[in-house]
C-alpha cells in the first residue's frame, strides 16, 4: 500500500479511501498504517528522496479527509514544516521544500483543515506569505523558457502555487476537480475513530542534503487557445495545479512503457471537463523544455507524442501543430537551450510523418536577418532533417523560396583534388601518399614519405622532422580522409589504421589544433562527420578535450559559433571528460574496497602481505590517475569559461565604444551558451566553484557576465 | 466506476467488497508499475550462434548491441547514427550486407558504449520510423565477423526470399516471387 502511495500518486484518493474504510473496521490497522507511513517518510527524507516524500505527505493529508488522521495533528505537522523557514544559515531550497509540501497538500485537505482549525491555518498561511516575500529569486531568469512576460508569465513555482492557494482560499476551499471516493462513504467514515499524528520534527539540515532545485512553471496555453469544448482552467486556479501534478505523475510512473503512458494520459479521469489534449501537450513540452534538464531523456517525449497522435488521430495532431506554430512565433524570446531541444524534437517528429509541414506559413522568417532566431531555427531543423534523410529530400520538401535555408550538400572538400591544385606545396606528396595508402603501405613507408614534407614554419628541417609541421598534418590528413570519405566506418577504419602516425603528427598543442582545423576544412559541409571524427579522436587520444575547446573558440571557427553542431560537439566533449573521471574514480573505489576486504581476510588468516603491497601500489597509481584526470577536467572548464569571458568582454567593450546596443542575436546566443555550460554540467562544476570564483568570476568582471554566474550560484542557495 | 459509488453507498459491506474488488484489479496494475516490457529479450534466437541457448541468453541480457531490421536498402550508416544517437553514444554501426553483392540489404547492428543507452533505444526508437519505414530493434548477442551478411539463399535476408509483396526500398518483389511472378501480373498487358 505504501508502495502504491509513492508510485501511483495520481490515484491516491482511491487508496486513502480504502485505508479509511479499513480503519473504520479496525482501529489498530489505521494506527499501524499511519505509523508505518511516518517511518517511511523519515526514511525518504534521510535518503534525499524529496519528490517521493511529497507524495507521502499528501497521502497523509488526504487521510484526514478519510477520518483516519485527526485534523489538528495534521495542522501541527504543517506548523512544524513551516517553522523551518525560521532556521538560519540553511540553503533556501531547504525551506522552499517544506513550504512547497504544505502548500501542495492544501488542494486536497485545505477545506477540512480550515473547517477545524481556521485560526491556526490563517497563521500558517501568513507565515508562508512572509517567507515568500523574503525569498531571493535570482535563479528565476536562468530557468525561464521565455524571457518575455507575454502572453504567459513564466512564474517561479512557489509564487504560482501561492497564487493558486490564495485563489482557492478566496473560493472558500471549494475544489471540484479531484476525485474523492471517500465522499460516497462519508456515513461510514465519519463514525471512525481518528488517530493523532505523532509529533514530527523535520530532520535537520545535513551538508550533503540534495534538495530539489527551484522550478519555473511552464505555460503555453490558456482558455483562448482551445477553440471549442471545455474551458481550460486559469493559470492561478488550483485545478490547473492538480491536473498538471497528476499528468506529470503519470509520465513519471509509466515513462518506460510509452503505449501505456499515452493511454493513461488520455484516460485521465474528468477528461470531459477539461481540454485534455492541450493539458497533455503543455505538460509534455513543459518537461522537454525544463531547465536545467528534462526529467527524462529527450527522445522519450518525441515518441510519447507520436503514440498520443496514434491514439487520437482526429484531435491531437492538430493541437500539436497549433503548439508548434506558437512555439515558432515566440522563438525570439526563447532560451537557446530550449530552442536546441525544439529543433531536435521537431526534426525527429517530422521524420516520422514524411516531413509534411506547411513551410509557407513560416515564409516571414525569410524577410529578416538570417542570424535571427526564426530563420536560424528553420535552418537548423532542415539540417537535422537532412541527417535523418538525405539532401535531395530536403530540397523537395521546402518551397523554392526557402532554398537559402537549405543545408549544404554534405560532400568532402579536397584541397588536392586535381591539377588545379598543382601549385600547392603539398600537391605532389598528396598523390604519392594517396597511392601508398591505396597500395597498403606500412606505417614506416608512410613515415618515410612524410619526412619529405618541408616545414613551412622552419628554415631548415631538424633531424627527425618531429616538431609541429602544419603541412605534414594537412597533406596526410586531407589525403587519408579523402580516401576514407565514403562513410563513417571507412573514416573510423582509416583513423584506426594510422593511429600511431596521427598521434605523432598531433603531438603538441599546435598539432592537435591544426588537426582539428584540417578536419573542419575538409568536412565543413558535413557537420555530422566532423562531430563523429572529433569524438573518435578524443576517444583514441589523438586530440584531447582542451584542444577541442580551444579549437571551437578559435578565430577560425568564429563564423560557425552560433551553429548548433558546435555546441553539440562541446557538450559531448565535456561529457566524455566527465565520464572519464568517473570511470577512474570507480576503479579507485573498487581497488580500495578490494584492499579492505583483503586486509580483513589477512587479519583473520594471517596470510602473506605481498598481495597487499601490490594492491597498495595499484591504489597509489589510481589515486594519481584520478588527480590527473580531475586536473584535466578542471582545466577544461577553466579554458571554456575563460574563452567565454574574453569573447563577451570584447563584444561589450566594442559596443560601448561604438555606442551600439549590446543585444545582438550573437550576444544573446553567446550568453545563453555560457548559461548552458553551467546548467548542463552543474553537478561537475560545483566541485570547482572556489577556483572559478577566485580566478574568473571576480567582482571586476562586467556585470552582464557576472550575472550569469550569480544566477547559477542562486540555484543552490 | 463513478456509477459504482452511486449504486452501492447505502450498503457498507457490499460496497466494501466491491471497493476491494476494484482495488484488487488495481493491484494487478501494481506489478505493471515495474514493467519494462520494451526492454525484454524477444523469442528470437540466432540459429548460427556458437554456444548453447543458456549462453546466448546470458549474452543477450548483458548486451550493448541491437539488431535493427526493416531498413530500406538505401538507408545509410549516417542516418542510422543520427537516429540511434538520440538514446546515447553509439560505439559502432555495422550495416548488413548482401553476401553476394556486398551491398546493403536492409538490416544493421548498433553497438552502444552503455547498455542503458541501448535500453533507451528499445524503449523509444524501436517501432518508430527511419527513412519512412517502421524499424524494429532487438537485442543481439554481439557482433562477430560474418554476421553482417544476409542468410537468404540469394544473398540478402531470409525474409526477402519469401515475401510476396512489392517493396521498392527492398529490391521490389521477394526473390522467390521474382523468379515465379504471381499469376495476375503475367496476364496483365
Amino acid at each position: 500500500m505504501q508502495k502504491v502511495a509513492r508510485l501511483l500518486p495520481e490515484k491516491l484518493t482511491v487508496y486513502t479511501t480504502l485505508v479509511g474504510l479499513l480503519n473504520a473496521r479496525n482501529y489498530n490497522f489505521g494506527g499501524e498504517f499511519v505509523e508505518a507511513m511516518i517511518r517511511q517518510l523519515k526514511e525518504t527524507l534521510k535518503n534525499n528522496l524529496y519528490n517521493e516524500a511529497v507524495y507521502l505527505v499528501r497521502f497523509l493529508s488526504d487521510l484526514v479527509n478519510c477520518h483516519v488522521i485527526a485534523a489538528p495533528s495534521m495542522v501541527a505537522m504543517f506548523e512544524n514544516f513551516v517553522s523551518v523557514t525560521q532556521e538560519e544559515d540553511v540553503p533556501q531550497v531547504r525551506s522552499d521544500w517544506f513550504v512547497y509540501v504544505v502548500l501542495s497538500c492544501l488542494p486536497w485537505v485545505g477545506k477540512e483543515l480550515y473547517e477545524k482549525k481556521d485560526v491556526e491555518m490563517d497563521r500558517l498561511l501568513s507565515q508562508i506569505e512572509g517567507y515568500l516575500k523574503r525569498r531571493v529569486k535570482t535563479h528565476v531568469q536562468m530557468l525561464q523558457v521565455w524571457t518575455a512576460e507575454k502572453p504567459h508569465p513564466q512564474e517561479e513555482y512557489l509564487d504560482c502555487l501561492w497564487a493558486q492557494i490564495q485563489k482557492l482560499k478566496k473560493d472558500r476551499w471549494q475544489e471540484r476537480h479531484i476525485l474523492r471516493p471517500y465522499i460516497a462513504f462519508d456515513s461510514v467514515l465519519c463514525e471512525a475513530l481518528q488517530h493523532n499524528l505523532p509529533p514530527f520534527t523535520p530532520p535537520g539540515h545535513m551538508p550533503d542534503a540534495q534538495y530539489p532545485m527551484p522550478r519555473v512553471v511552464f505555460r503555453m496555453f490558456d482558455y483562448t487557445d482551445a477553440p471549442e469544448g471545455p474551458v481550460m482552467p486559469g493559470s492561478h486556479s488550483v485545478e490547473r495545479f492538480v491536473i498538471e501534478e497528476n499528468l506529470h505523475c503519470i509520465i513519471k510512473t509509466h515513462w518506460k512503457e510509452r503505449k501505456t503512458c499515452a493511454a493513461q494520459l488520455l484516460s485521465y479521469p474528468g477528461k470531459n471537463k477539461i481540454p485534455l489534449n492541450y493539458h497533455i501537450v503543455e505538460v509534455i513540452f513543459g518537461e522537454l523544455f525544463q531547465l536545467p534538464t528534462p526529467p527524462h531523456i529527450d527522445v522519450l517525449y518525441t515518441t510519447l507524442l507520436i503514440e498520443l497522435c496514434k491514439l487520437q488521430p482526429g484531435s491531437l495532431p492538430q493541437v500539436l501543430a497549433q503548439a508548434t506554430e506558437m512555439l515558432y512565433m515566440r522563438l525570439d524570446t526563447m532560451n537557446t537551450t530550449c530552442i536546441d531541444r525544439l529543433i531536435n524534437w521537431f526534426s525527429h517528429h517530422l521524420s516520422n510523418f514524411q516531413f509534411r509541414w506547411s513551410w509557407d506559413d513560416w515564409a516571414d522568417c525569410l524577410t529578416v536577418d538570417l542570424e535571427k532566431p526564426k530563420p536560424k531555427f528553420v535552418k537548423e531543423v532542415l539540417e537535422k532533417s537532412m541527417r535523418l534523410s538525405y539532401h535531395q529530400r530536403i530540397v523537395d520538401i521546402v518551397p523554392p523560396t526557402f532554398s537559402v535555408l537549405i543545408p549544404a550538400e554534405p560532400i568532402f572538400i579536397y584541397k588536392y583534388l586535381d591539377e588545379t591544385a598543382s601549385t600547392l606545396p603539398g600537391y605532389q606528396l598528396s598523390i604519392t601518399l594517396g597511392n601508398a595508402i591505396k597500395n597498403r603501405a606500412t606505417n614506416e613507408e608512410i613515415l618515410t614519405i612524410l619526412k619529405e614534407v618541408p616545414n613551412p614554419n622552419q628554415e631548415d628541417d631538424d633531424d627527425e622532422g618531429e616538431s609541429f609541421n602544419p603541412l605534414k598534418i594537412d597533406v596526410f590528413l586531407q589525403t587519408l580522409l579523402h580516401l576514407a570519405a565514403k562513410s563513417f566506418s571507412h573514416s573510423f577504419s582509416a583513423l584506426a589504421k594510422f593511429h600511431e602516425i596521427l598521434k605523432t603528427l598531433a603531438d603538441s598543442d599546435e598539432g592537435k589544433l591544426h588537426t582539428l582545423k584540417v578536419i573542419y576544412e575538409v568536412w565543413r559541409n558535413h557537420p555530422q562527420m566532423i562531430a563523429v571524427l572529433v569524438d573518435k579522436m578524443i576517444r583514441t587520444q589523438i586530440v584531447d578535450c582542451a584542444a577541442v575547446a580551444n579549437w571551437l573558440f578559435s578565430q577560425d571557427m568564429a563564423h560557425e559559433f552560433t551553429r548548433l553542431y558546435i555546441w553539440e560537439i562541446l557538450h559531448s566533449t565535456i561529457r566524455k571528460m566527465n565520464k572519464h573521471v568517473q570511470k577512474i574514480q570507480k576503479e579507485l573505489e573498487e581497488a580500495k574496497d578490494k584492499l579492505e576486504k583483503q586486509q580483513l581476510k589477512r587479519d583473520m588468516d594471517k596470510n602473506s602481505e605481498d598481495e597487499d603491497g601490490q594492491l597498495e601500489e595499484q591504489i597509489e597509481r589510481l589515486q594519481e590517475k584520478v588527480e590527473s584526470a580531475q586536473s584535466e577536467q578542471k582545466n577544461l572548464f577553466l579554458v571554456i569559461f575563460q574563452r567565454f569571458i574574453m569573447l563577451l568582454t570584447e563584444h561589450l567593450v566594442r559596443c560601448e565604444t561604438g555606442s551600439v546596443d549590446i543585444s545582438t542575436p550573437w550576444y544573446k546566443n553567446c550568453v545563453d551558451r555560457l548559461q548552458q555550460i553551467f546548467l548542463m554540467h552543474h553537478v561537475t562544476i560545483q566541485q570547482y566553484m572556489g577556483t572559478l570564483e577566485n580566478l574568473l568570476f571576480t567582482a571586476e568582471l562586467d556585470h552582464h557576465i557576472l550575472a550569469v554566474y550569480q544566477q547559477f550560484c542562486a540555484l543552490q542557495l | 466506476w463513478l456509477r459504482l459509488w452511486n449504486l452501492t453507498w447505502f450498503w457498507f459491506d457490499e460496497s466494501f467488497i466491491l471497493f476491494v474488488a476494484y482495488f484488487s484489479t488495481m493491484s494487478a496494475k501494481l506489478s505493471a508499475l515495474h514493467s519494462d516490457s520494451y526492454v525484454e529479450v524477444s523469442q528470437y534466437r540466432d540459429q548460427h550462434f556458437k554456444g548453447n541457448r543458456k549462453e546466448q541468453e546470458k549474452l543477450l541480457n548483458q548486451s550493448n548491441t541491437l539488431y535493427v531490421g526493416n531498413l530500406s536498402f538505401y538507408t545509410t550508416e549516417e542516418q542510422v547514427h543520427e537516429l540511434f544517437s538520440k538514446s546515447g553514444d553509439v560505439k559502432r554501426i555495422i550495416i548488413g550486407l548482401d553476401k553476394v553483392k556486398k551491398t546493403a540489404c536492409g538490416f544493421c547492428f548498433v553497438e552502444y558504449y552503455a547498455r542503458g543507452d541501448a535500453e533507451h533505444a528499445m524503449r523509444f526508437i524501436n517501432g518508430t520510423r527511419l527513412d519512412d519505414r517502421i524499424i524494429r530493434t532487438d537485442w543481439d548477442a554481439g557482433f562477430k565477423e560474418g554476421r553482417q551478411y544476409g542468410r537468404g539463399k540469394s544473398g540478402g535476408q531470409v525474409r526477402d526470399e519469401y515475401r510476396q509483396d512489392y517493396d521498392p526500398a527492398r529490391g521490389g518483389y521477394g526473390k522467390l516471387a521474382q523468379q515465379h511472378p504471381p499469376v495476375e501480373s503475367r496476364n496483365t498487358y
